[in-house]
C-alpha cells in the first residue's frame, strides 16, 4: 500500500537516490509509487534520457529490467517493502540467469508504524530478499543513502548481482495519519 | 472456430525470420515451439518466472527501439501477469508484438481448463487496455499477416492465436540462463561483464 504523505521536500537524500542512479548510467527507472520515492520518481519522469515506467505490481519490474539488460541497458526498481513479497517467485529469473538487479526499497512495518497490517511483510522484507539470493544494505541515516546505493549499484552492474538497499522508516519519517 | 497446430503456426511465424527480430518466450510449450522452429542466439527462453515474459519483452523493446521484439507465450503465462498488458499499454512501444498461443488450457500441467478457455478473450482485454492492433487468429492467413507486421514498428500489437489443446513432443531449449543471456547479448554486440 503506497504512502499518502511525501516526506519533507527538503530531504536531500531523496534527490541523492536519483543522482546516484544517473551516475551509474541507469536508463530505466521502474516503480510502484511510494511517498519515500516521490522525488526520485518525479526526477525520473522529468529526465528525457530515462525511461520512467510505472508498474501495476513490483515483479513486473524484475522482468522489465532483465529485458533492458538483454538490450544492453541498466535500470533500477523502486518499491516499497510490501512489494518485495510480490517479487519472490520472479526472482528465480534473476538468480538463474544472473541478471543485474538494483532495488531501492522504502520500508514499512519497520519503525513507528501506525498500520500494523504493514508489519508482517515489513519485518520479513530483508530475510525474504536474502532467501532469494539478493544482497541487502540498510540506510537509516540520510548520509548513508548515497554511498549505500552507490555500492549496491557497483556490485549489481559489475557483478551481475541482485542488490537491494533498504531505506529505513526512521530515515523516511513517521507517517502522520491524523492531521 | 477452427484451431491451428501450434508447431506449424509457430514455424510459419518464424519462416524467413528478419535479422532484426528479437524473441522472448514464456515458459513451457511456447518455448518448445520456438525452439522447434530453430534455435537462435536472438531468442531468450524463460524457464521460470511465470507471468514475466511480456515484461521482459517490454524492457527489451524499450532498450532496443531500432529492433523488433516478439514475445511468444501461452494464455496461462500471460494471464498470470495480466497487469503487464496495462503497463505495456501505457508505454506503447511501437516495436513490440505479443503472440499468445491460446489453447484454453494449462497444457504443461495436465490440460486443466484455463481462464481463456472459459471465455476470457485476451485480444479483447489488450484492445480495451489500449493496444493499437489486436487480432484473433485461427488460420495460416492470419499467421502470415502477423508475420508481415512484425517489422513494422508502428505500434504495440497483441495477437491471440487459437491452437489445438495438445502437447507435441518437447523440444527443449538450453536451460542455462546465464548462457542464453550472454549469447543473446553477444548477438547484439554486448560483452559479458
Amino acid at each position: 500500500m503506497p504512502h499518502d504523505d511525501p516526506p519533507a521536500p527538503d530531504a536531500g537524500w531523496q534527490a541523492d537516490v536519483f543522482e546516484v542512479l544517473k551516475r551509474h548510467d541507469v536508463r530505466h527507472v521502474v516503480y510502484v509509487p511510494d511517498a519515500g520515492h516521490a522525488t526520485a520518481i518525479r526526477l525520473a519522469n522529468a529526465d528525457e534520457s530515462v525511461h520512467a515506467v510505472v508498474l501495476t505490481t513490483e515483479e513486473e519490474g524484475i522482468g522489465y529490467l532483465a529485458g533492458a539488460w538483454l538490450g544492453g541497458e541498466r535500470g533500477a526498481l523502486l518499491l516499497q517493502s510490501s512489494g518485495v513479497g510480490n517479487c519472490v517467485n520472479t526472482l528465480a529469473l534473476t538468480a538463474c540467469a544472473r541478471f543485474p538487479l538494483l532495488m531501492v526499497v522504502t520500508m514499512r512495518g519497520d519503525w513507528a508504524e501506525f498500520n500494523p497490517w504493514q508489519n508482517p511483510m515489513g519485518q520479513a522484507t530483508e530475510a525474504t530478499l536474502k532467501m532469494m539470493g539478493v544482497m541487502t544494505w540498510r540506510a537509516d541515516r540520510p548520509e548513508d543513502v548515497a554511498p549505500l546505493i552507490n555500492g549496491a549499484a557497483t556490485m549489481a552492474f559489475n557483478g551481475d548481482s541482485a542488490c537491494a538497499v533498504l531505506l529505513g522508516q526512521r530515515l523516511i519519517g513517521e507517517k502522520q495519519w491524523v492531521k | 472456430m477452427a484451431a491451428l497446430d501450434r508447431r506449424a503456426a509457430v514455424a510459419r511465424l518464424f519462416s524467413n525470420r528478419a535479422d532484426d527480430l528479437l524473441v522472448v518466450t514464456g515458459l513451457g510449450s511456447p518455448s518448445y515451439d520456438v525452439m522447434a522452429a530453430g534455435d537462435d542466439d536472438r531468442n531468450y527462453y524463460l524457464w521460470a518466472a511465470m507471468g514475466a515474459a511480456a515484461m521482459v519483452g517490454l524492457g527489451l523493446a524499450k532498450a532496443q527501439p531500432q529492433k523488433s521484439v516478439l514475445v511468444v507465450t501461452g494464455d496461462g503465462e500471460l494471464m498470470m501477469g495480466l497487469g503487464a498488458l496495462a503497463t505495456i499499454a501505457t508505454q506503447k512501444p511501437g516495436n513490440l508484438t505479443i503472440c499468445v498461443l491460446d489453447n484454453g488450457h494449462f497444457g504443461e500441467t495436465g490440460m486443466q481448463a484455463s481462464h481463456a478457455g472459459m471465455g476470457v478473450a485476451l485480444d479483447k482485454v489488450a484492445a480495451s487496455m489500449g493496444f493499437g492492433w489486436t487480432a484473433d487468429i485461427a488460420d495460416m492467413a492470419g499467421i502470415d499477416d502477423l508475420r508481415a507486421r512484425l517489422s513494422a514498428r508502428d505500434g504495440v500489437r497483441l495477437a491471440r492465436v487459437r491452437i489445438k489443446a495438445e502437447n507435441p513432443p518437447r523440444v527443449l531449449p538450453p536451460r542455462d540462463g546465464v548462457h542464453i543471456k550472454n549469447r543473446f547479448r553477444a548477438a547484439l554486440g554486448f560483452a559479458p561483464i
